[in-house]
């Protein structure tokens, strides 16, 4: 009897618990500051918090509503990540970001199931973009078919044009996350006549003596790296070791930060990768964190992450989050959002370079307008250089567009076979 | 006191022989089943199902399996994650391959798949025991991996390597993809863990588990009066292997809908069985279940206990969880080296006793 009471008691508690004492906006953070990947997680994880805590400690939250952050640790596992979901779905959760192209894979059809929006921003199922198939997935601003195609153009930049007979070679995270771009740098591999050879690397991406060996071996001419967590630091260090040219040794966005290349020392010198945001902290917006946020002891994490590139990166997602849900109030009139509402504000949202100087970030990403047809955003993607000597990164050229039509073709073609697998019919009018 | 068998006569030898000789024991099982089958089913909602209920009975089903090989017939895998793997991708292949065949026929099939490459796998420990089988199984593991990342066949030359589940439905209501009701997966999921945990136990205490056994104890002894090594430990192997391969294919189906076969069912799913059946108890199809709720669940509650009501930061939660588990694992196999089951057993000698011990 005893047993029952205290169970009523606890069961109470918990449904007292789950009713939102007072109007907030709830975002969900699954973010990992354990594990393998805790180096990538943890700076992305503080920097989506900073920001949410500086939109409530300077304009008292979105239109006068608070934000309330629910942290969940996945350790970028997809298990967890479900059970994260499923645990904070319930409190009223308007947006997920996952920071996990496994657990997006899983929660695109439960969030769409369920109507909650999924922004998974330069991560994620590229195809995904086409916003006739996948409602409530997002991937704005760029994919990594996007990724995939600057960087070849790059590549063609320096090499005056003509790939026909190059070799490039992908070192890739052995994962949904790490096969993402094949298809593209395949297609590409035909339209410019270079060759693809591809090595793949297990979880979690420590061991990967024999890969740096084949290539020391094979000497492409480029190297492509699509790695995550301490995959990528070995990747590096690895590549100093063989003496590779560095500047012909190129990541994706997930492959960039500091991190990754500080523990090569001077030896990551002139390591390259494609960047879809502004680096450092040379920004208006970090004066008022400073004033709002850090100096108040809010900051999230042990504070020593403000300007790295994972943390900029972040803090961008929280900034298209939070410009969301305002564009969301705008749209419904209602200052409390549901999801549906969120979802439809994501899918208005457009951020120009005057709304970016206002924000205190100009020229921080390139200009996002997104439709009911294209969730993927403009694609733009930079080329940002790492500096051992001085330890920052470098945007070296200007935002570059990505090959549309090849890339377009593909994202038809695999949210298609998504639509007929699943029987989606085609919204957006057509 | 209130556990005795005081006045419960046995008149057949069929009575004297069943699983729960106790009267108690029966009301509580049977009592138990209803419950799970009669009330869970309204009360579920898609957290108690997604993540708890299901997983629990997932990897139920998988360390039944392994019990059944490594428990019963002393042979010891370090391949369950792989096996896992080859029930997903056949439930995966199909799917897509015979969209209209039912779903309880595909997970029953992937079993049978997996048995057939589970004795080719078994073949090897006909000559090699101990460690340097665990060795063959674990290569096992990593080949099975290597052929389903390595061979776009097995997951239909979809871009991401990813095999995702479509919807199937029993009796028109959907049990997997995401529109499913949390409460027909779990009932088909509880439906099959129950009948194939029945399976196990009866088959454990015929014949076919006596052979397994006597190979576990003493193989050449067992030769000697007449098992042949080779019917058993190749049955064990298939039938461990069936059980396994289903239990993958409810990973795959029900529980998830989307996997790719390095994060899901890598050499830590191995362990994890493994695990699951050396805490739990080795020999015992109770000790699957107790180990697979001591590794799927507490981590859960840790979780809910210390984010949930203490308000702890997420990553100071996941390491004391880490260590909070692996503390209590050492405790128990310390305390009870034969595992839970044989905890649970002494509780009940004792409960038969109280109050006045011997």
């Amino acid at each position: 009897m005893k047993l029952v009471r205290i169970a009523m008691v606890a069961a109470a508690a918990l449904m007292m618990g789950a009713a939102p004492a007072l109007a907030e906006l709830v975002f969900p953070s699954l973010s990992y500051r354990t594990g393998p990947y805790a180096p990538n997680g943890i700076p992305f994880a503080d920097g989506y918090a900073d920001y949410m805590t500086l939109i409530n400690e300077r304009d008292g939250g979105i239109g006068g509503v608070k934000i309330k952050l629910l942290e969940c640790e996945t350790g970028y596992n997809t298990e967890k990540g479900v059970e994260c979901y499923e645990s904070t779905k319930g409190e009223g959760a308007l947006l997920y970001q996952p920071l996990s192209t496994g657990i997006t894979y899983q929660l695109i059809p439960k969030g769409t199931a369920d109507g909650i929006p999924i922004h998974s921003m330069g991560y994620g199922r590229t195809s995904a973009a086409n916003g006739k198939v996948f409602s409530h997935v997002f991937n704005y601003p760029g994919t990594y078919w996007d990724a995939a195609s600057i960087i070849v153009k790059h590549i063609l930049d320096q090499e005056g044009g003509d790939l026909s007979g190059k070799t490039i070679a992908l070192v890739y995270h052995n994962s949904a996350y790490g096969k993402e771009p094949i298809r593209t740098l395949e297609e590409l591999a035909k339209k410019h006549g270079y060759k693809l050879t591809l090595l793949p690397v297990d979880h979690p991406g420590q061991e990967q003596k024999s890969t740096w060996l084949q290539i020391r071996r094979d000497r492409p001419d480029y190297v492509l790296l699509w790695g995550w967590g301490v995959m990528n630091q070995v990747a590096v260090q690895e590549a100093v070791n063989i003496r590779y040219p560095m500047d012909h040794f190129i990541g994706v966005w997930w492959s960039a930060s500091e991190h990754d290349v500080l523990p090569a020392g001077a030896g990551a010198d002139g390591y390259k990768a494609i960047a879809f945001h502004g680096v450092g902290k040379d920004f208006p917006i970090y004066d008022d964190l400073k004033t709002h946020v850090y100096d108040k002891g809010l900051a999230a994490g042990d504070g020593s992450n403000p300007g790295t590139v994972l943390y900029n990166r972040g803090m961008y997602a929280a900034i298209l989050a939070v410009e969301a849900a305002r564009k969301a109030q705008e749209l419904s009139g209602a200052k409390d959002l549901t999801p549906a509402q969120m979802r439809d504000g994501m899918e208005a949202l457009e951020i120009d370079a005057a709304r970016m100087k206002e924000l205190g970030i100009p020229d921080y990403g390139p200009e996002i307008k997104v439709t009911c047809e294209n969730h993927g955003g403009p694609g733009l993607g930079a080329i940002q250089q790492w500096d051992a000597n001085a330890k920052e990164w470098k945007l070296i050229t200007d935002f570059i567009a990505a090959d549309r039509p090849v890339v377009d073709e593909l994202i038809m073609e695999d949210s298609m076979a998504y639509a007929k697998e699943n029987n989606i019919s085609m919204r957006c009018g057509t | 006191m209130f556990y005795r068998e005081a006045g419960d006569f046995k008149t057949s030898y069929r009575s004297d022989q069943q699983t729960f000789p106790i009267k108690l024991d029966r009301v509580l099982f049977w009592s138990l089943i209803a419950f799970a089958f009669v009330v869970v089913p309204f009360l579920i909602n898609d957290y108690w199902e997604k993540s708890i209920l299901i997983p629990f009975l997932v990897w139920s089903m998988a360390a039944l399996g392994l019990n059944i090989l490594t428990g019963y017939c002393g042979q010891v895998s370090l391949g369950t994650g792989g096996f896992m793997a080859v029930g997903a991708y056949a439930a995966y292949k199909l799917m897509t391959a015979f969209p209209e065949l039912n779903i309880v026929f595909v997970i029953i099939l992937s079993g049978g798949v997996t048995a057939m490459v589970g004795v080719l796998f078994g073949l090897p420990s006909l000559r090699i025991k101990g460690f340097y089988l665990a060795v063959a199984t674990l290569a096992a593991q990593f080949f099975l991996i290597w052929v389903f990342n390595k061979f776009p066949w097995f997951y239909n030359y979809s871009a991401s390597g990813q095999i995702t589940a479509p919807e199937r439905t029993i009796f028109g209501i959907a049990v997997t993809g995401p529109s499913a009701p949390p409460w027909a997966t779990y009932l088909l999921c509880l439906s099959l863990v129950f009948v194939f945990a029945w399976a196990a136990r009866n088959l454990t205490r015929g014949r076919v588990g006596r052979s397994w056994m006597a190979i576990r104890d003493m193989d050449i002894a067992a030769e000697i009066i007449g098992v042949e090594p080779l019917k058993a430990k190749l049955s064990a192997f298939a039938v461990s292997s069936f059980y396994v391969g289903v239990a993958g294919a409810m990973y795959f189906t029900i529980w998830f809908g989307a996997v790719e076969p390095t994060e899901a069912f890598g050499i830590n799913q191995s362990f994890r069985a493994l695990f699951m059946v050396i805490i739990g108890g080795l020999g015992s199809i109770f000790g699957s279940f107790a180990g697979a709720a001591f590794l799927v669940l507490l981590p859960v509650l840790f979780k809910n206990v210390m984010v949930g009501q203490f308000g702890w930061p997420t990553d100071l939660a996941t390491h004391i969880e880490i260590m909070l588990v692996g503390a209590l694992i050492i405790f128990f196999l310390i305390v009870e080296p034969h595992g839970l089951a044989r905890l649970w057993q002494i509780a009940k000698e004792k409960l038969r006793l109280w109050p006045f011990p011997h």
